[in-house]
């Protein structure tokens, strides 16, 4: 056949799976991205179809997924919230990095992966997916909720920490001498300041420059712009992730909340095929040794978020079903752990079964998150129904 | 009253307080612009039990609802030593023959005897509203006069 009439067959068919698989994910109300991934291997090396024709769009493709999602994190906060959620929550932020990277760092020095698969497996077991959260607290009518102040502020330092950590794992993943590493994270941690520094100070320059009234001319500025920012990066040896997100805190104000109306579609097409091509390119038949495993690390890391959320509520002097809440709302991992195992995976220097350990742990967390922090609250409630009545005492219960 | 505000990164701004009866009631107002209207659950002030997404009309019908009670109980209060006279609200609805008509037309003085004090309108009060002010559906109309007047004016009002 025609190799472009085989690559649109191929891709017309895969966008096409992945509707209905969103559409399937809408249904049961959980996170289309497990299902994604699930597809990707389906449709994988060793896996039942073999998708040759689309490859190289598709790797394409799955770079700028990256970058959109990466974007519209930076987007999804202000600087000033930044700014504000690092000076409030840090003892939190810190307590969160500390609990979850360990799980995942000593997993991979136990199975012999060495100090670069410890960096991504921490970085994949750590982050949070705010995409998952946000849309659970939104779901569950929790918005008004007193522990959700606490929450976001979590993720906003995640948010924030990913900027340092992505440079890192970049110079990593290089093998670059520690010294030179150093000087990443010394420029990384210049950069991430200075675009703070000029997002507070001048984000209406920056939002002016990409800003149009006219939607059309307002994308393309925005994808271009984007596009342009990270690939510079990625010639800086910085990493493409980083410099997208950075262009993301930049844009400030009403241009943040129109650039991501206008990004949404994109982003959810382009992000779909890249968990698509991260599963295409882990091999199903490397899941069921690493499963075990990645059920542990589950466990774990769920357990351990767990106690970050109840220490980082209990310290705001929200009441006990409310800690649990926190706790709950912060297990899921998504699409932000593929797109670090994905970085991995990409520059080939970690162990194929690593991508496997990932694929497994996401497709768990996806799926345990927003169930845990559905049902925390009426197991807490059954546990603690004993204990007391309500405090005050000219209140019915209506 | 002391509103607490909390900023909710990423979503927009939560402001709320706690009532006498140890319920937390407030809004959360987006960063797109909606609000929402939230109430705590009685057995836990951490919880929401009812978030309702409000739009901009019903926000302002509710704050009228609300505002205008005290505006009525204020008035009431000041009224309280002059026997037989009452006070009293009456909304003009979206059948009502005076609505994006002036409040002359209606002749509720002349007719009725009662004085409109205040127009709320869209959590606003307009204080003693002249004959040309214009009528929308939705205001507030605090009326004073005796018990016998009020009956007349919400006549006039109703069915012209």
């Amino acid at each position: 056949m025609d190799p472009l009439a085989l690559a649109l067959i191929e891709l017309g068919a895969v966008v096409f799976c992945l509707g209905l698989l969103a559409r399937l994910a809408g249904r049961i109300g959980m996170s289309p991205i497990p299902l994604y991934l699930l597809g990707g291997l389906f449709f994988g090396a060793g896996g039942l179809v073999k998708l040759e024709g689309m490859h190289e769009f598709a790797h394409l493709s799955s770079e700028i997924g990256v970058i959109l999602l990466l974007l519209m994190l930076g987007l999804e906060y202000t600087a000033a919230e930044l700014v504000t959620g690092l000076r409030r929550s840090w003892q939190a932020g810190v307590l969160d990095l500390v609990l979850n990277f360990l799980p995942g760092a000593g997993l991979a020095v136990m199975l012999g992966w060495g100090v670069v698969g410890a960096m991504v497996m921490g970085g994949v077991t750590y982050i949070s997916s705010s995409g998952i959260a946000a849309k659970v607290i939104t779901d569950l009518g929790r918005i008004g909720n007193r522990e959700t102040p606490v929450v976001l502020s979590i993720l906003v330092f995640e948010d924030l920490a990913m900027a340092i950590y992505l440079p890192v794992l970049t110079a990593t993943l290089a093998g670059v001498s520690f010294l030179l590493g150093l000087q990443t994270v010394g420029i990384s941690l210049a950069v991430v300041t200075l675009v703070l520094v000029v997002a507070l100070r001048h984000g209406h320059h920056v939002s002016k420059a990409v800003h149009s009234e006219n939607s059309e001319v307002f994308l393309l500025n925005l994808l271009g712009a984007a596009l342009l920012v990270a690939g510079l990066a990625a010639a800086m040896q910085v990493s493409a992730a980083v410099g997208a997100f950075m262009l993301g805190i930049a844009i400030s104000g009403a241009t943040a909340h129109s650039a991501t109306r206008v990004l949404e579609p994109l982003r959810d097409l382009f992000a779909a095929i890249f968990f698509v091509v991260f599963g295409l390119n882990t091999d199903p038949r490397s899941i069921p040794p690493v499963l075990g495993w990645a059920l542990l690390l589950a466990l774990v890391t769920a357990a351990t978020k767990m106690i970050t959320g109840f220490w980082a509520a209990k310290r705001a002097g929200i009441g006990v079903p409310g800690r649990f809440r926190a706790g709950a709302a912060l297990i899921a991992r998504g699409e932000f752990s593929i797109v670090i195992a994905g970085l991995a995976v990409a520059s080939g220097v970690v162990p194929s079964n690593l991508a496997a350990l990932a694929t497994a742990y996401v497709l768990i967390m996806a799926i345990v998150g927003p169930l845990a922090a559905r049902f925390v609250e009426p197991i807490v409630r059954l546990l603690r129904r004993p204990a007391r009545r309500p405090v005050v005492p000219n209140t019915g219960p209506a | 009253m002391n509103v607490d505000e909390t900023d909710l990164p990423g979503l927009g701004r939560r402001k709320d307080f706690m009532t006498a009866s140890g319920r937390r009631i407030g809004v959360v107002e987006y960063r797109e612009g909606q609000t929402e209207l939230i109430v705590s659950a009685w057995d836990d002030p951490d919880t929401c039990q009812a978030s309702i997404p409000l739009t901009a009309d019903e926000a302002a019908t509710l704050g009228n609802l609300l505002g205008g009670q005290r505006l009525i109980m204020q008035l009431a209060e000041a009224h309280r030593e002059v026997p037989g006279i009452v006070t009293r609200q009456f909304s003009i609805s979206a059948e009502s023959p005076f609505q994006n008509q002036p409040m002359g037309k209606a002749c509720i003085r002349t007719r009725s005897g009662v004085s409109i004090v205040a127009i709320m309108r869209e959590g606003e009060v307009v204080p003693s509203p002249g004959p040309d002010v214009v009528l929308h559906p939705g205001d507030l109309l605090v009326a004073v006069g005796t018990q016998e007047g009020l009956d007349t004016a919400a006549g006039i009002l109703r069915n012209g």
